[in-house]
Formats: structure tokens, C-alpha cells, sequence
């Protein structure tokens, strides 16, 4: 081969409609091995992998799935400045693959159209070859590519049928290609005589303004997407002289017959039926499949519905709590790895950085592990077999309800169990508005790790009440109460963002219905590792360094003077009871002392005076500056707030939900200096109801940067969280202890 | 001559014209709705809305709001 192995890799991108078995054939060409990040100041996702065709290295970029090129967004925009060369950082592509469904063939040419103006070398995989002859439908390869005048290899991805085919054939399109973006447009014309003709009048008067002639397909643009990304952004396009001429190239085809925007699909879709024309052959009796059966059943209003509610009924209890014993594995497995170190190491504040900070803070991460694979294992499944789009449909007017697309369902019921792979599954939602309303209302679902924070409060504080006999008492209506609270405000809030955060229409469904088919096994694997390894590398490091601060600042600065003193109290007491031979005693006594010490060092602590200097802020919520401080102290993590409490009342960190001698202790706690209880009902009930609505959870936040790929997100869900948890916690304690009189 | 949300299941229909220049009007014919398709009511969700067609041979979801938008003629 004449082709050196050391010079510059050859850059594809490999576009197509959703749906097409893009996936399926990017890990073919790549394998597992990939890049996965995000394009600077959008959304989207950037995928690239490598492979070697004959010793040549060559770049392949993945582009999510698209149905058009039309830039209506920022996002939507990138899969066109990508292909144009215009990305920064982006390599200008050498090819583009272009993945179609063959046995959709009609729709999926409306792409190809628009990919065989930009004036690069195009290569064609028709896929699914075999749910094409399954159904009948019998496509003339050869014919198609001469009438395309590129080069088309049928392919059946899955299978890895037709890849080293269409390698070869890749492999001579980039060779024969001319390196960078010297070819001109093909003579691909699919609009009638006069849009051609304005589409030249316009790049004279482009050229007129003394600007180089633009590429063909992004004047095109300009002409056919009104109110386009490319009229707002273009600097070429904001020239009086170039807008005049576009409003009147417009006007000019309006009367002739062609107005803009439909002169377009019409002109792309007759254009499509002269290529297809004695090229695909369909049955002539339309067979009712059994895909079409399954349909009918799966989309059924009753039996329909029920089949859904089973599937998220199984797929809720899954990562509620088949996830539990994975993860507490992890956690045993963890503190075991903790208490190895901690007994090899000397006491001291290395030995306590290692096991509370580095070792806990990766804990915090591999802990969340067992929910984000097994969620992933039923979405990978249920998006592989086209049931992820009827689920969509099922719901769609329930979440539309709220302003949401139905395909907000399943995100946000994943986050009953945790909202970190709820948000990470946001990603089935195209729109960009849509997403992030979701992604920033999820946080609100009352989590699993809510759960232990009302199981403790209700436990301790709320009198067991009858209030529908022996159905239902006060402490299970203050429990659910939360999880109702938490529903609503996620009501409110997606509402009050889709009116003021992100105004404009409502994104419309026109949503696509998949074929059914087995899902493969491969795919469903490789979205897992995909999905599991991006976190634990992108929200993972966050969720470590914010660990790591949060114990810097719950152990530092250290009260030296306080700790002495209750060393020097404890010292005799010790003494004299091991003196005595009372070991047990002696052991209780140390346990006493520890627990006092931990005390004394989160009350100096940084974050111990940050509680207390908050207090004024947390009093008109009924709290003193302990809970303020214990509240503080769980920013990582809601649960964490027990502990912190076990720690701040002298108990020890070793203190959970069940643990007798907290309630015992939140029962007796008096406010400093008097005899007045600081928990009371309206206390507990504002604390929880702070807890239901609060973004106190560091893995949530860096899952939200991660997904939206800027801190403002993060930092607009904790802030606007945590001011409606304030609130409502406010209204709540003195709501309740008004009703309570 | 009335909208696409009108169709009865199983019924067939033509597109005559789609309203609007708009997003949603665009991204309904880059679907392939455009005028003189034919397209299929084959099922409805739960409440009525979302609709179910069939379109150049492959399956399109549509809110009722947005079907509304299709100007259809009977075939036949």
C-alpha cells in the first residue's frame, strides 16, 4: 500500500437517522475503544473512535442521529459546522458514512440528499438488509448507487455482515478523494431550475460585499430556514444588502410556485421517489408483520398501558433495591479497604485524609455504580428493541400535561431511586429545552437516600396516630406527604422554567415508532460500559475532590485546647477503670471520649462554624445552629446528615436511621442553656420537608455538569432548590405549629 | 377537506397542504408529510393523544395539536 502508516489520519463522520444501527456499526468499525466528551457551549455529545484501513489511521467521528441537517438550534448546528470543516478542534472529515435503514429507505434518502450537496465524498452503508428481505422489500444496490452516484454497500451491522466490505469501499472513496475541501459540489439537484438560479444571484451579491463565495449548502440554508440559526449567527448573513437579497430570492420562489420552507421536503421527497423508482420492490399486498401485531398490543389503551406499568413497576423495583445488595457490597467493601489502611497507617491526620477523605469519596462514587448499570441495562434494552419510543407514547399526554415530552417519563421515575442515573438518562430527550427542564426537576423526586432522613425524623419525633384506622397512621402520612411534596414542586418548577427559563413553542413530538426487534446484546454492553465509565471519569472526580473538601473542612482547623481537655477529664476515669479490671467500662469510657472528641472537632471545624454562623439564617425554620450544622455537613450527600447529627450530639459516626440511642437523643435535645426541646413536630416536619426539597447531594450536582456541560446548571438546580426547600420548610414550621396551637 | 386529527383508525388520507412555516410545520414534512402523501391513522395512545400513522412506509407519532396542522383530502 502506498499509504504511510505515520502521516495524517484520514477523518470520517458517520451521520444518520436515529434508529439505523449507527451504534451497532460505529463499535463494528471501532470497537469499544472511544472518545467520549462534549463540544464547547452545547449539549451534544462528541464520539470519536479510531480504526486502521490497510495500515492508514483513520478518525471516525460519530454525529448524533438526525433526520435533516436544518439547524434550528446550537445543537442542532454542530452536525453541520462538523461536516463543513468549520468545528473547531474538529479535523475537517476526508468522508462522510452515512448510515441508512434499508428497509425505510424512502424517509432515510431525505438525509442523503442534503449530505450529497456539501460537496465531500459520500459512502452509503444500507443496513438492515435483513429486516428488509424479512419484510419483502427488495432493493437494486447497484442500481441505487449509480442513480445516488455514490458508492452504496449493504450491510447487516449486527452481524457484522458487509463491514469489511465497506471498509474496502471507504478505504478507495478516501483514497481517491482529494485531501480537504477543494472538491466542488457534486451536480446533485433536487430543487427546481429557479432556486438555483437565486441560490447564484445571492452569491453574486455575496461577493459584491467583497466576501468570498460560501459554500453552496450553507447559502442554501440561509434561503430555506427562516428565522434559521444560520440568519442569527452568520456574520456573512447580517449584511443589509445579503438579508435584502435573501427576503427577495424568497418572495421571487414563493411566486413562482416554490415558497420557503416546503419547496424543500417537496423538492428532496419527489427527487427521492425518481432514485427509488424501479429500485426498491415492495409486496404488493401489505403484510401485517408481527411486529405490526405487537404493536397493536403494546400500544393498546388498557392492555397497553398495563404492560407499561408492569415494565416500570419491575424496572423501579430493580434499582430501588436489586441495586441495594450490589451496592452495599460496595460499601463493606469499602470501609474493609478503610479499616485496612487505617489499622496499617499511624492515627493522624494522613492516616484520616486517606480512609474519610480519598477512600470514602471513591466509595461515594463506585457506590452509585449498581443503579446507573442496571438502569442502563433496561434502557439499552428497552431503546434496542423500539419499546423506548411506545413508552413515550404512552405517557406523552400525561407529562405534556406539565409541559414535559413524554419521554420525560422514565427519567424521572428513575429518580424516585436516584436522581444520578435519572439525569444521566435524560439523554433520549432530543430537545435541548426539554432536557434540561427535566434535568433540572428530577433532583426534586424524593430519592432513595431521602428515605432514611424521613424513616429517622417520622421514627423519633411523630407520634404513630391513627388517622384511617389501622391503615394508615400519622407517621406514614408524614412519609408520604414528602414524596407528594416533592411530585408537585417538580410540577410547579418544570412549569414556571418552561414558561421563564425557556420560552418559545412547545417542541413538538413528531416522533418516530421503531420497528420491534431482538435487542442485541452488544449494543445493549456496550451503552452500559459507556454510560457507567462516563461517570465514574467525568462526575466521578467531582464527586471525589467535593468529598476530600467536605472532610478537609469538618476536621480542620482542629481545636487543639478542647481536645486536651477532654483527654485530660477522661484520662483518670480511664485509668482507674481499667485499674479496677472493669474492661468494659474502661472500652465504654473510651468510646465516650472519641465520641466527645468528634463532637469538639466538627464544632471548631470550618464547616462546624459555618453551622453556627448560619444560624440566625436557620432559626426562623425552627432549627438550632446543631441542625444547621449537620445540614451543612451533608452537602455530599443527603443521608450523610445522620451521622452528622450521631457526631454533633455526641453519639459517634456510626449512628443510622434505626439507631435507638439518636432517637432516643433527638427526643431529649434542649435548645442550649434552657430546658426547651429542640425537636418538636414542627421542627422534624421542617427538616424533612427541607430534606424532600434541598439539592444537598454533591453526585446529582456533578452529574448535571457532566450532562449539561457547564457549572451554570449545577449551580442554578442548587440554588433554586435549596431557596424552595427553605421556604417550604419555613411555611411549614410555622404552618404546623400555628395548626398545632 | 379537514385535519389529520380528524381520521378515524384504519382510515387512509392525502395531504393536501400543512399550515404554518413554522418549526413544527417543517419538521413535520422533513418526515416525510408532505403534500401528496398518504398516510394511515393506525392507533391512539391512552388518552386519545398522542395519534399513530403510517407514513412512507414506516411508523410517525404525532400530538393531536400537531396533526391538526395537516390539511387532509379522502383517497378515493
Amino acid at each position: 500500500m502506498s499509504e504511510s502508516k505515520g502521516g495524517a489520519a484520514w477523518s470520517v463522520v458517520l451521520i444518520g437517522n436515529p434508529n439505523t444501527g449507527k451504534s451497532t456499526l460505529f463499535t463494528a468499525l471501532c470497537g469499544v475503544r472511544q472518545r467520549v466528551g462534549n463540544y464547547p457551549g452545547v449539549t451534544v455529545e462528541k464520539k470519536v473512535g479510531r480504526f486502521e484501513l490497510n495500515g492508514h489511521a483513520v478518525e471516525l467521528i460519530d454525529l448524533p442521529g438526525t433526520y435533516s441537517l436544518a439547524p434550528r438550534s446550537p445543537d442542532e448546528a454542530i452536525a453541520v459546522d462538523v461536516l463543513l470543516g468549520h468545528r473547531e478542534g474538529v479535523q475537517p472529515p476526508d468522508a462522510v458514512l452515512c448510515i441508512v435503514d434499508a428497509s425505510n429507505l424512502e424517509r432515510n434518502l431525505y438525509l442523503v440528499s442534503q449530505l450529497l450537496e456539501l460537496g465531500k465524498p459520500v459512502v452509503v452503508a444500507l443496513n438492515m438488509m435483513d429486516v428488509a428481505q424479512s419484510r419483502g422489500v427488495n432493493v437494486d444496490v447497484q442500481r441505487l448507487a449509480e442513480r445516488l452516484g455514490v458508492p452504496v454497500v449493504p450491510l447487516v451491522a449486527h452481524k457484522r455482515q458487509g463491514v469489511a466490505e465497506l471498509q474496502e469501499v471507504l478505504r478507495k472513496a478516501l483514497a481517491e478523494a482529494p485531501k480537504g475541501d477543494s472538491s466542488p459540489a457534486r451536480r446533485h439537484a433536487p430543487f427546481p431550475e429557479i432556486f438555483y438560479n437565486e441560490l447564484e444571484e445571492l452569491a453574486k451579491a455575496w461577493e459584491e460585499n467583497g466576501n468570498p463565495r460560501p459554500p453552496r449548502f450553507l447559502l442554501e440554508r440561509l434561503v430555506l430556514d427562516p428565522g434559521g440559526i444560520l440568519e442569527k449567527t452568520w456574520p456573512g448573513a447580517a449584511g443589509s444588502k445579503v438579508r435584502a437579497a435573501v427576503e427577495q430570492a424568497r418572495a421571487r420562489l414563493a411566486e413562482a410556485g416554490h415558497p420557503v420552507p416546503a419547496v424543500e421536503a417537496v423538492s428532496r421527497y419527489e427527487w427521492i421517489g425518481r432514485v427509488l423508482e424501479d429500485v426498491v420492490e415492495r409486496p404488493a399486498e401489505r403484510t401485517v408483520s408481527w411486529s405490526d401485531r405487537l404493536d397493536r398490543l403494546l400500544t393498546h389503551r388498557l392492555v397497553g398501558t398495563l404492560i407499561f406499568v408492569a415494565l416500570m413497576i419491575v424496572v423501579f423495583q430493580a434499582i430501588f433495591s436489586w441495586a441495594g445488595w450490589p451496592a452495599e457490597r460496595i460499601e463493606d467493601g469499602v470501609g474493609w479497604v478503610g479499616e485496612q489502611v487505617a489499622t496499617r497507617l499511624p492515627e493522624g491526620p494522613f492516616a484520616s485524609l486517606l480512609v474519610d477523605g480519598v477512600i470514602a469519596g471513591v466509595g461515594a462514587v463506585l457506590v452509585f455504580l449498581p443503579q446507573i448499570v442496571i438502569l442502563f441495562l433496561f434502557i439499552g434494552i428497552l431503546e434496542d428493541c423500539g419499546y423506548m419510543a411506545r413508552a413515550a407514547f404512552l405517557m406523552d399526554r400525561l407529562m405534556a400535561a406539565v409541559g414535559l415530552n413524554g419521554k420525560a417519563f422514565i427519567p424521572l421515575l428513575s429518580s424516585f431511586a436516584c436522581a444520578v442515573p435519572g439525569i444521566m438518562a435524560t439523554r433520549v430527550i432530543e430537545n435541548r429545552r426539554d432536557r434540561l427542564t427535566t434535568i433540572l426537576v428530577a433532583p426534586l423526586m424524593s430519592c432513595s437516600a431521602r428515605l432514611p432522613v424521613y424513616v429517622l425524623l417520622t421514627a423519633a419525633l411523630i407520634p404513630p396516630t391513627p388517622i384511617f384506622g389501622q391503615w394508615l397512621n400519622a407517621q406514614g402520612l408524614a412519609i408520604a406527604a414528602m414524596y407528594f411534596l416533592g411530585i408537585v414542586t417538580a410540577m410547579i418548577a418544570a412549569w414556571c422554567f418552561r414558561r421563564w427559563l425557556f420560552p418559545g413553542e412547545t417542541p413538538p413530538l413528531v416522533m418516530e415508532l421503531p420497528p420491534y426487534k431482538w435487542p442485541s446484546l452488544r449494543v445493549v454492553a456496550v451503552r452500559v460500559t459507556e454510560r457507567a465509565g462516563a461517570f465514574v471519569k467525568r462526575a466521578g472526580t467531582i464527586i471525589l475532590a467535593v468529598t476530600i473538601l467536605v472532610w478537609a473542612a469538618a476536621s480542620y482547623p482542629r481545636p487543639a485546647g478542647s481536645i486536651q481537655r477532654i483527654e485530660h477529664r477522661y484520662e483518670p476515669l480511664i485509668a482507674a477503670a481499667e485499674r479496677a479490671g472493669e474492661t468494659a467500662r474502661a472500652t465504654s469510657l473510651q468510646q465516650q471520649r472519641d465520641a466527645e472528641i468528634d463532637a469538639a472537632v466538627l464544632r471548631g471545624s470550618l464547616l462546624g462554624r459555618a453551622g453556627q454562623w448560619i444560624e440566625p439564617v436557620v432559626r426562623p425554620l425552627g432549627w438550632d445552629w446543631r441542625i444547621g450544622c449537620a445540614v451543612v455537613a451533608s452537602f455530599p450527600a443527603r443521608e450523610v446528615v445522620i451521622g452528622a447529627m450521631g457526631v454533633i450530639y455526641g453519639l459517634g459516626d456510626e449512628q443510622n436511621e434505626q439507631s435507638e440511642p439518636l432517637k432516643e437523643t433527638l427526643r431529649h435535645v434542649t435548645w442550649e442553656g434552657t430546658n426547651r426541646p429542640v425537636f418538636t413536630i414542627p421542627v422534624a416536619l421542617s427538616l424533612m420537608v427541607f430534606f424532600a426539597l434541598c439539592a444537598q447531594c454533591a453526585a446529582t450536582l456533578a452529574v448535571i455538569r457532566r450532562e449539561t456541560n457547564s457549572w451554570r446548571w449545577p449551580v442554578f438546580a442548587f440554588t433554586y432548590m435549596t431557596l424552595a426547600a427553605y421556604m417550604a420548610a419555613f411555611f411549614t414550621y410555622h404552618g404546623v405549629r400555628w395548626w398545632l396551637g | 377537506m379537514s385535519g389529520l386529527d380528524r381520521l378515524q383508525i384504519g382510515q387512509r388520507a392525502r395531504v393536501r397542504q400543512i399550515s404554518g412555516t413554522d418549526g413544527v410545520a417543517v419538521r413535520l414534512m422533513e418526515m416525510g408529510v408532505t403534500p401528496g402523501a398518504e398516510l394511515q391513522l393506525v392507533g391512539k395512545a391512552p388518552w386519545g393523544d398522542p395519534l399513530e400513522f403510517e407514513v412512507r412506509g414506516y411508523r410517525l407519532s404525532l400530538r393531536r395539536s400537531e396533526a391538526a396542522r395537516v390539511e387532509i383530502e379522502p383517497i378515493g
